[in-house]
């Protein structure tokens, strides 16, 4: 189903998209008030930006000189190619470990590489520890939203989904009550936990150490209590050095929620006595679209959401419309490049407003790039005939200044004269809950030609 | 000053009396305007499509049109903004160059060429002002709330002379309204309720009259007003700065 498609059936109850824009045009306000609280915020991303295009450009030395310092912090070091060599490292150090019950902080790299079913499927019990994430673990869902997971789900539904798997008393939707429930389930899985699995945030290539972020704690109290740790990164998240956190900390927080700092920014630099810290590098498609000049600044990305929370189109779709492990506006330039045929009515899921690229903090031109996939989506995406017959004439015609004309004189007068039914049928999408122009006699070639004659 | 009065494909058809206010205006303002009756359409809705290559011709003739002018003007930031950001499809020839650099949208040209912005309109309305995205944050044409910069607007400085007219804040000051070109078809359920909404923060901030600087934006808002009969009338702002009583 395309995006158009998806989006039509969310907007079936207008009342819950009220909501969920409005709910995330909260995110949106909070993050322009904690944006105006800084002094040079605009500044502080550009030389955001600037870092994030000197890393891609430099990409395998910083990743180079990241892995000697990480083994030199006595941390384990692998690459993956593919989302596959990634599940199946992990599966290795897991089982080498004969760990079963495993606990998960966040982390969309391993939903782009669906590791948990893979997991799961190896036997072992794999538990998102964030409340969003698990939330939509128990409701097998995935993610909406990559910084807030579970925000298409109401308190009530979420109410429901804990009284069947939870066993909570109805509440009406309590938040207070159902989160209280939700610490004591994940309590007892951070307890029996073999092994915690977390993503990273920034990875610094002069100290080999890395950043995770969470408003929860959940990261540390899985990476503290299990004996062993793997955190899961894509090449792209490196910086060069520990100086750049303070720039991306105070960016990543204020744009991702309007918090002034991450509730927890965990710095892991090497293993506690006796336990193991592993780090898997993962590629699955980056340094393809690395290769891609037009959309390469597309993997400065820090995963912040700020798109997703400003995006109208995003607001009113709800993020399962866009069908990809990523949604919103940098889903919509990331995905193609995963599977173009698959994802091609993503760059069209937009109306180039550009917003997206006014919030993003490190200034990817995110709206110049959904426009430069779509001329490449309609070369090599097969386009629905009548579509692309229509656009390739009026492209013709344009150039053709006397038929254009007549042509459009023609179109007036049939919207002048053609009876309603026939203007407002279903063929024409315009007319289904709008009305069109009201047309005159005189178009402003034919007036101006007049006053011309009458001067 | 000889100015090259450019009328957007959709205008020429469908609004007459929003080229027929541009020129007046300029006319008003002192401006020498000639109107190429041979143009047609920048190429933005092809290009938007994905079908950049065959806006090729458009490109070419809009250039052919322009390309005597000292400026040229149109009453439609959208279609501006095509030209100067989208034109480098386009062998890159001096005078492609020069009619990239000289385009500009209709308020930008009165503020920024011209220096002026009390040209002595009335209109005694209270009025919403529509920020067209194509012209805030393609064009500058004012500070953007994603932004921290001071606030500057081109077609505030306009309005807020215009005698009479009173400018109402909006609780969403400059969000898309859900055009978009071919969006609004290909994506009409979203387009649909992104112009609902809009309209509604007017409808609650007592706005009479919708303007703004683009009319395809204000095309699909009236689409939405006329069909569910609500009480606010649009005016694309050309017609209310040509307007004195």
């Amino acid at each position: 189903m395309s995006h158009s498609e998806k989006a039509t059936i969310f907007n079936k109850n207008e009342a819950k998209v009220n909501w969920h824009d409005k709910a995330l045009w909260y995110v949106r306000e909070k993050r322009d008030n904690a944006a105006h609280k800084i002094k040079g915020w605009e500044e502080l991303r550009n030389v955001a930006s600037g870092i994030k295009a000197n890393v891609l450009s430099n990409l395998d030395n910083y990743l180079m000189e990241f892995e000697a310092n990480a083994q030199k912090n006595g941390i384990k070091v692998h690459w993956a190619s593919s989302a596959e060599e990634h599940n199946k490292i992990i599966y290795k150090i897991l089982a080498e470990k004969g760990a079963k019950n495993i606990v998960k902080s966040k982390s969309m790299l391993t939903e782009e590489c669906h590791l948990n079913p893979f997991l799961e499927s190896k036997g072992l019990e794999v538990v998102d520890t964030d409340l969003g994430e698990y939330i939509v673990q128990i409701a097998q869902e995935p993610p909406s939203h990559i910084v807030l997971p579970a925000i298409h789900k109401t308190k009530e539904e979420v109410d429901e989904l804990f009284q069947e798997h939870l066993g909570t008393k109805p509440s009406g939707g309590d938040p207070q009550y159902l989160t209280n429930e939700a610490r004591k389930h994940l309590r007892n899985k951070f307890l029996q936990a073999d092994a915690a699995i977390t993503g990273v945030n920034f990875a610094v290539a002069d100290t080999g150490g890395f950043v995770v972020c969470t408003n929860e704690g959940n990261a540390d109290m899985g990476a503290h209590l299990a004996p062993v740790h793997i955190a899961c990164m894509g090449i792209e998240k490196i910086i060069p050095k520990e100086a750049h956190l303070g720039i991306f900390l105070r960016l990543l927080a204020r744009s991702a929620t309007g918090q002034p700092i991450t509730t927890y920014s965990s710095h892991f630099n090497t293993p506690a006595p006796g336990a193991e810290m592993h780090i898997v590098i993962v590629d699955n498609g980056r340094t393809e679209q690395l290769s891609r000049e037009d959309f390469r600044s597309s993997l400065s990305c820090i995963r912040c959401g700020a798109c997703m929370n400003t995006c109208p189109i995003y607001r009113r779709s709800g993020g399962h419309s866009y069908d990809a492990t990523i949604p919103g506006p940098i889903g919509s330039i990331l995905s193609p490049g995963k599977d173009l045929t698959k994802h091609s009515s993503l760059p069209f899921a937009s109306t180039l407003c550009g917003s997206c690229s006014n919030v993003c903090p490190v200034k990817i031109n995110i709206h110049e790039q959904l426009y430069k996939w779509r001329q490449l989506i309609v070369k090599d995406v097969k386009q629905p005939f009548v579509k692309k017959v229509i656009l390739k004439t009026t492209g013709w015609l344009m150039a053709r200044p006397k038929l254009f004309n007549l042509l459009g004189g023609s179109a007036r007068f049939m919207l002048k004269h053609a009876p309603r039914f026939m203007v407002y049928s279903k063929l024409n999408a315009w007319g289904k809950e709008r009305e069109l122009p009201e047309v005159g006699k005189q178009n402003f070639n034919e007036w101006y030609k007049n006053r011309k004659k009458n001067e | 000053m000889k100015v090259g009065l450019f009328i957007p494909c959709y205008i020429n058809q469908l609004y007459p009396k929003v080229g027929i206010a541009t020129l007046e205006l300029l006319e008003k303002l002192g401006v020498e305007v000639y109107y190429p009756s041979s143009q047609t359409c920048c190429g933005q809705p092809l290009g938007n499509s994905g079908y950049e290559d065959d806006s090729k011709g458009a490109c070419q003739l809009f250039v052919e049109n322009f390309k005597e002018y000292d400026y040229i003007v149109g009453p439609s930031g959208s279609c501006i903004y095509h030209v100067k950001h989208h034109f480098d499809i386009l062998e890159q020839t001096p005078e492609v160059i020069r009619v990239r650099n000289n385009a500009y949208e209709l308020c930008e040209f009165i503020v920024k060429v011209l220096g002026k912005t009390d040209i002595g309109a009335s209109f005694p309305y209270k009025v919403g002002l529509h920020k067209s995205c194509h012209g805030l944050r393609g064009l500058k044409l004012g500070s953007c709330s994603e932004r921290m910069d001071a606030h500057y607007s081109t077609e505030e400085d306009l309005l807020n002379n215009v005698k009479g007219l009173e400018l109402m804040s909006l609780n969403r000051k400059d969000e898309c309204c859900g055009f978009g070109g071919t969006f609004s078809v290909f994506e009409e359920a979203i387009s649909v309720k992104m112009g609902k909404d809009r309209i509604q923060d007017h409808l609650d901030n007592g706005v009479e009259v919708i303007t703004g600087a683009d009319h395809s934006c204000l095309m699909h808002l009236e689409g939405l007003l006329n069909r569910n009969k609500q009480p606010i009338r649009v005016m694309h702002i050309a017609e209310i700065l040509n307007n004195s009583l």
